[in-house]
């Protein structure tokens, strides 16, 4: 899937640009952060990366494709997440139907993904029940099972408490580390430190600056970052 | 009111007897709208959730003339699929006129729109909140009308009693398409109807009760399913 190039992408409403000819590429794997304070662009940024909105103008590639063509094999997990009515178990199965997977071997892949979000007890209670914490693990899980080649996550701790906080990251790292690209959106400096490889800071819908994270966190070459990483209101 | 008085303990009484002419009339109307429903739901709830999710042109226009099709006259409905039937008509060979199978697919023309209509307007509320995350499952559109039928479930039941209890309580396209028989083709509301006409007023007045309680009845016990299940994936 990699890398993906993004030339000159520009959208605009009501005459405000929300994306201001965002241009960068991603090569490298691993887990790269888009940060930037709220309504920056991130969300529609990524919306847009994966192919859910049509950009007014500017390319996308993902290694030559089109993000509709890329679209099977990118998956996304939503600031929040839509629990389909029906039990926990169910929503995964629905998940893995949709990527053809054969009736019979659904229940058993369903019940190990489970297992890694902690929530086989859960299994047979309806999905729209769970607390925050458990439904954004089953909807990290569910989009997981369809094995995307890349995964993105839009404000994945949003609301949550530090200890279903750091399940999330947890699941994160897991699901990094069996080789899926993350590409994460997060406003919160602590949760780009822990995990981020890359830094792309994102404010007024410009890229202020893409650098691997160690970098970005000592000496930020932009204004921007700079601010806010010592924490000044970016306004 | 001495006269209704006495209907009414005429009513008692023939409620109490269980007459088999009342109970055949009872159990053809039951029969008869059951059957309509059902056929009904299996048209006009897939019809409605693919009007809801699908994009395609003349859409609008579609989702306008269901809306407008939910106020169907029963009597021009009733003239039309008796048009259809009569010994000249295009299905004239069927020979369905005057049977309870023509009432069926009257009261089944009658409330499909009206299913189909509710079921549209559910799911659009339903399809608004869902779509995106249906999309980044990698949900094809046919299969999004699935999911969306099978998650507004409890939802869309609402739509098929609306259904059940317009068939149920027309009068004018059965009478016109069934001819109110006696033994063959009467049901609870055509034979209120003609029981008034010729002044009995008792074996009326039991059917009316008798046509509110099952109607009440069906309401009541569906809405109780549907609260404790709606309770239960809210």
């Amino acid at each position: 899937m990699m890398p993906l190039k993004v030339s000159g992408v520009r959208m605009e409403r009501n005459g405000r640009a929300l994306l201001d000819e965002v241009s960068f590429c991603l090569a490298a794997n691993g887990v790269h952060v888009i940060l930037g304070p709220n309504g920056a662009g991130k969300s529609l940024l990524l919306r847009v990366l994966h192919g859910l909105i049509e950009p007014d103008s500017g390319q996308i590639e993902w290694a030559g494709r089109t993000p509709v063509a890329a679209q099977p094999e990118l998956g996304m997990v939503l600031q929040q997440p839509v629990m389909l009515r029906r039990s926990v178990l169910s929503n995964l199965t629905f998940a893995l139907a949709r990527k053809g997977v054969p009736r019979r071997q659904r229940k058993a892949q369903a019940l190990r993904a489970l297992a890694h979000a902690e929530l086989e007890s859960l299994a047979h209670q309806p999905a729209p029940c769970l607390s925050g914490g458990e439904a954004q693990r089953l909807a990290i899980v569910r989009a997981w099972v369809q094995r995307p080649k890349v995964l993105f996550f839009d404000e994945p701790c949003a609301n949550l408490d530090p200890r279903s906080t750091y399940k999330v990251e947890a699941l994160i790292r897991e699901i990094s580390a069996s080789g899926t690209q993350i590409i994460l959106t997060t406003h919160d400096l602590a949760q780009a430190r822990r995990l981020a490889s890359e830094v792309l800071f994102l404010a007024n819908g410009q890229v202020q600056e893409h650098t691997v994270a160690d970098l970005f966190f000592r000496s930020p070459r932009s204004l921007e970052a700079a601010a806010y990483l010592e924490g000044q209101l970016l306004l | 009111m001495d006269e209704f008085s006495e209907s009414l303990r005429l009513t008692v009484q023939l409620l109490v007897s269980l007459e088999p002419e009342l109970v055949e009339i009872v159990s053809l109307s039951l029969s008869v709208s059951v059957s309509a429903t059902v056929l009904a739901a299996l048209i006009g709830l897939p019809l409605g959730a693919a009007v809801a999710v699908l994009r395609f042109p003349g859409r609008s226009a579609l989702t306008a003339l269901l809306n407008a099709s939910m106020g169907l006259p029963p009597v021009v409905v009733g003239l039309a699929v008796y048009l259809l039937l009569s010994r000249a008509g295009p299905l004239g060979e069927l020979g369905l006129l005057f049977t309870p199978q023509a009432m069926v697919i009257a009261q089944c023309l009658l409330i499909t729109p009206l299913i189909a209509a509710l079921a549209r307007q559910t799911l659009a509320d339903l399809d608004e909140n869902c779509r995106e995350q249906l999309q980044v499952l990698d949900t094809r559109p046919l299969n999004m009308v699935g999911a969306l039928l099978w998650d507004g479930r409890f939802s869309l039941i609402t739509a098929v009693l609306a259904g059940f209890g317009r068939a149920i309580a027309e009068v004018g396209a059965v009478i016109i398409v069934g001819g109110n028989i006696s033994g063959v083709t009467r049901v609870m509301t055509s034979t209120i109807a003609l029981e008034t006409s010729k002044g009995n007023l008792a074996l009326a007045l039991a059917l009316g009760l008798i046509l509110v309680t099952i109607t009440l009845s069906i309401n009541l016990l569906v809405t109780g399913v549907q609260n404790v299940a709606t309770r239960r994936y809210a």
